[in-house]
């Protein structure tokens, strides 16, 4: 794809018939309260689509032919139709990747995905140790994740081992290969933005500027065997641009259904601001996708502001539109992680507490049992002062 | 992915049939096509509406040289889309047309 790629991302930057990039998180209900949460996860909300809705979404999918879905949440397995919603959407001609904290990957259902050959499952671990991992998912997250790792190997399935890179796993990298290869699965990094819990821990968790290049020359050092997405096209700025998608596909070739069926630009992006129509609505998914005004003004031509006369701008475009959002940047200038510092020097002069808030909590009241103890974290909290209840444990 | 498939020269793809592999799926868009493979997980795209317009009319052509004739491509023009035809059998996008009658020698 490198070679050609150039002319196609212009395409792809002026939006697609479909996505070809759709999450679809199912629940926001959790076991796990990880401290970066994208979603605020944690609670289920009432409102969420029921099992009719979901299939009429799939039966929308294939119409459109939508490929396949990444399906996550929350902790997409805890509904009770998630099985059926997966053999569903695979009998439809929609393939489904889903993300899972491993909690219900027992070897009864490591045999179902085996037995479909259009499901792909994705473990997520965020340190390649327990100490490093449970510090940011919780207590016994790690185990639970290598629980569902053996149990996938000893059906040959191979899945991906997905990561979440931060400050503290960075050093990591060369291990998390070698579960990975242990496990026989693919590696699968992706970048901490500052959205949903992730806006509270972003300034501690976020790698250092010297973490970035060392990512980096590991990410061009493994090639594409490591997949990440759209993660790090901001560190094309360094000179090579890595396998993957590089621009910002929010709203063109990318958006997130989520569980109430809210149509938003972009998984990290869930804000009223970011909000483009619900499918419930008249019309339909496909309606919000061809129609909605947010989606239409994400597919004009970008003007790039402030980056626009930086030399590395066709690399990396100004980076992530959420990751400066939810840092308080404006969203034409550059990338709070630009590899050249200006993102560093932007958010020196933003307002502390000025960047906008998440438009939807679901967390957990009062956090879990075993919920994740920061190794040297220095969380704002939102200064609720009766958010503490003893009573609200786990409730899935 | 992995290391790079053997691939055939134009010539060789433009003188047989070709199918789209039955897992295959091809999303027309405005400037060509994607296509999207079932069993590799692969996303790949066709870049103009012609070469959308060559691969729709393979399996009724019994080559793909009369497939590119038969949409209005001219004698010029074949390489270039022998090429572009080449790299989806390279992918495994396009499978090879089993002869209907077995050749001599033709593994029974
Ligand atoms: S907002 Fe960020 S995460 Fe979302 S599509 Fe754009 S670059 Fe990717
Ligand atoms: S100034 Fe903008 S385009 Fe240049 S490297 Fe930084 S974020 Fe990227």
């Amino acid at each position: 794809m490198t070679t050609t790629a150039l002319p196609l991302v212009e395409h792809f930057a002026l939006g697609l018939d479909a996505p070809i990039c759709l999450t679809w998180e199912l629940t926001y209900a959790c076991n796990l309260a990880c401290s970066h949460c994208l979603s605020s996860s944690g609670r289920r909300d009432p409102r969420e689509l029921s099992t009719d809705e979901c299939k009429a979404v799939i039966d929308e999918l294939q119409r459109m032919q939508v490929f396949y879905v990444n399906i996550g949440g929350g902790e997409p397995t805890v509904r009770s139709d998630f099985w059926e919603l997966l053999d569903y959407a695979t009998s439809h001609d929609v393939g489904v990747k889903f993300s899972t904290n491993g909690i219900k990957i027992d070897a009864e259902a490591a045999r179902r995905i085996a037995a479909n050959s259009y499901v792909d499952v994705q473990i997520s671990i965020d340190g390649a140790t327990a100490d490093v991992n449970d510090s940011v998912r919780g207590e016994g997250s790690f185990d639970t994740a290598v629980r569902a790792l053996q149990h996938l190997a000893d059906v040959g399935v191979s899945p991906k081992l997905s990561v979440v890179c931060t400050r503290y796993n960075i050093p990591q990298l060369d291990q998390f290969k070698a579960i990975a290869d242990r496990f026989g699965a693919q590696l699968r990094l992706t970048r901490l933005r500052p959205s949903g819990r992730g806006a509270d821990v972003w300034d501690d968790l976020h790698p250092t500027q010297a973490q970035q290049r060392e990512l980096y020359d590991w990410l061009v050092r493994n090639g594409e065997g490591v997949l990440t997405g759209d993660s790090f096209f901001h560190l094309a700025a360094y000179g090579e641009s890595l396998p993957g998608l590089n621009l910002c596909g929010a709203g063109r070739v990318v958006c997130l259904i989520d569980p109430v069926g809210d149509v938003y630009a972009c998984p990290f992006a869930i804000h009223d601001q970011f909000l483009a129509g619900n499918v419930r609505s008249e019309g339909g998914f496909d309606r919000v996708w061809r129609e909605s005004e947010l989606f239409l003004e994400l597919r004009e031509p970008q003007s790039g502001g402030t980056c626009k006369s930086c030399d590395q701008y066709d690399a990396c475009r100004g980076g992530c539109m959420a990751a400066k959002f939810f840092t308080g940047l404006p969203l034409d200038g550059p990338d709070p992680e630009c590899v050249k510092g200006y993102g560093e020097m932007a958010l020196s002069k933003v307002t502390p507490g000025a960047a906008p808030k998440p438009s939807l909590d679901h967390s957990h009241k009062g956090g879990v049992r075993g919920g994740p103890v920061p190794l040297t974290l220095t969380i704002r909290r939102p200064d609720k002062a009766c958010d503490e209840n003893p009573l609200t444990g786990v409730q899935l | 992915m992995a290391a790079d498939p053997v691939r055939l020269d134009a010539t060789t793809v433009l003188d047989q049939g070709w199918d789209v592999d039955p897992r295959v799926s091809i999303r027309p868009e405005s400037f060509g096509a994607l296509l999207y493979h079932f069993g590799t997980r692969r996303l790949s795209f066709l870049k103009d509406r012609r070469l959308l317009d060559v691969v729709q009319r393979l399996p009724q052509s019994a080559t793909a040289r009369e497939a590119c004739l038969a949409v209005g491509l001219s004698e010029a023009e074949l390489a270039t889309y022998g090429r572009s035809l080449a790299t989806l059998v390279a992918t495994d996008m396009l499978v090879a047309r089993r002869p209907s009658v077995p050749g001599p020698g033709d593994p029974a």
